[in-house]
């Protein structure tokens, strides 16, 4: 058995109730379950985890490096579009 | 050298203790020969888990570390089962499936005994044997329903096991005392669910039910096949030459 043909799977954890899934790595799997289940025991061995995600990583739609520029600097220059203005309560996580 | 347990009690932790040392320690020597590194830390956590639970069971039977490692072959309690060699890896997923399967029928029970140690175990226990049982149908059925090659080694991984099953439900006089103090549950109330269980997920994975063979018994009794010896010679080598060494 080999796992060169397997494909690619994104992993994303929700760490706890409220938060977002986060992007944690990838993991190889023949199929969507177990992929989940490799997803479980490499990324949420230590209580990381509430939710899993799998996602196939050919699935993924991502920006061309080369068009960095025109995507992402023309908001540089737009700081009041931050909102750093505002004094944010310690008591309010995630932010 | 240990003594040999003479309360039922004791004897049964030491045999649900054994279970779980013995199949970790087995499935442990995968680790870092997985056949892919998914599938490598796959089964490190199943092995850390049997470990975890030998270590609970054990330390209520008496001193974890001196029973883990310096009894001899013939004071182990464990099923044969559990002992049997690693094969490849669709024979360690077979074992991994009649185990498992066994062992979580029984720990569903075993939360329900009388006695509050067990008890709590089970509950503990009972979801992560439910996530080794899961595993072992997900490869099962995938390795039966796969390839030419990984069907015939999936049929070849159950045949090797397979005779071991009837000791899982064997009752003998020191697990009839146990029964009846309802400290442990019956295993023979629970052996139709779990052949038509196995029969199920063979079924999913186009795999033949193996032929009935020759039952082989003995283990709770310490008659273990030649496998456990040397499993133990490696398990126990360093404790045993070091006595007094520390982390």
């Amino acid at each position: 058995m080999s796992g060169h043909d397997w494909p690619l799977w994104e992993v994303f954890v929700r760490s706890k109730g409220g938060l977002s899934h986060r992007h944690v790595g990838s993991v190889h799997a023949p199929d969507s379950e177990l992929a989940l289940a490799h997803a479980r025991d490499t990324y949420t061995r230590r209580l990381e985890g509430v939710s899993i995600w799998v996602v196939p990583s050919a699935e993924i739609v991502a920006s061309d490096p080369e068009q960095a520029g025109e995507l992402f600097e023309p908001a540089e220059s737009k700081i009041y579009r931050h909102p750093t203005f505002y004094d944010i309560p310690d008591e309010v996580k995630h932010i | 050298m240990a003594t040999i347990a003479v309360d039922p009690r004791t004897e049964y932790l030491l045999r649900l203790g054994d279970d779980a040392l013995v199949l970790g320690q087995r499935v442990s020597e995968w680790t870092g020969h997985g056949p892919v590194l998914e599938v490598d830390i796959s089964l490190a956590n199943l092995a850390l888990d049997l470990i975890g639970q030998a270590s609970l069971l054990l330390g209520e039977a008496g001193d974890g570390d001196q029973l883990a490692f310096h009894r001899d072959v013939l004071d182990f309690r464990n099923c044969l089962l559990v002992e049997q060699p690693n094969g490849d890896f669709a024979q360690t997923i077979a074992r991994h499936l009649l185990y498992t399967t066994w062992q979580h029928l029984l720990l569903q029970r075993l939360q329900q005994s009388s006695d509050k140690f067990l008890s709590d175990f089970a509950h503990k226990a009972v979801k992560e044997t439910a996530y080794h049982r899961d595993l072992a149908n997900e490869w099962t059925i995938r390795l039966g329903d796969g390839t030419e090659e990984s069907t015939r080694r999936m049929a070849e991984g159950l045949d090797w096991n397979w005779r071991f099953i009837p000791e899982l439900f064997e009752v003998d006089e020191v697990l009839q005392a146990a029964i009846d103090a309802g400290i442990a549950p019956d295993p023979r109330e629970f052996e139709d669910e779990y052949r038509s269980a196995i029969a199920a997920v063979l079924k999913e994975g186009q795999l033949e039910p193996p032929a009935e063979q020759r039952p082989l018994l003995g283990g709770r009794r310490g008659h273990h096949s030649e496998h456990l010896g040397h499993l133990l010679a490696e398990m126990q080598f360093l404790p045993r030459t070091y006595p007094d060494a520390k982390w």
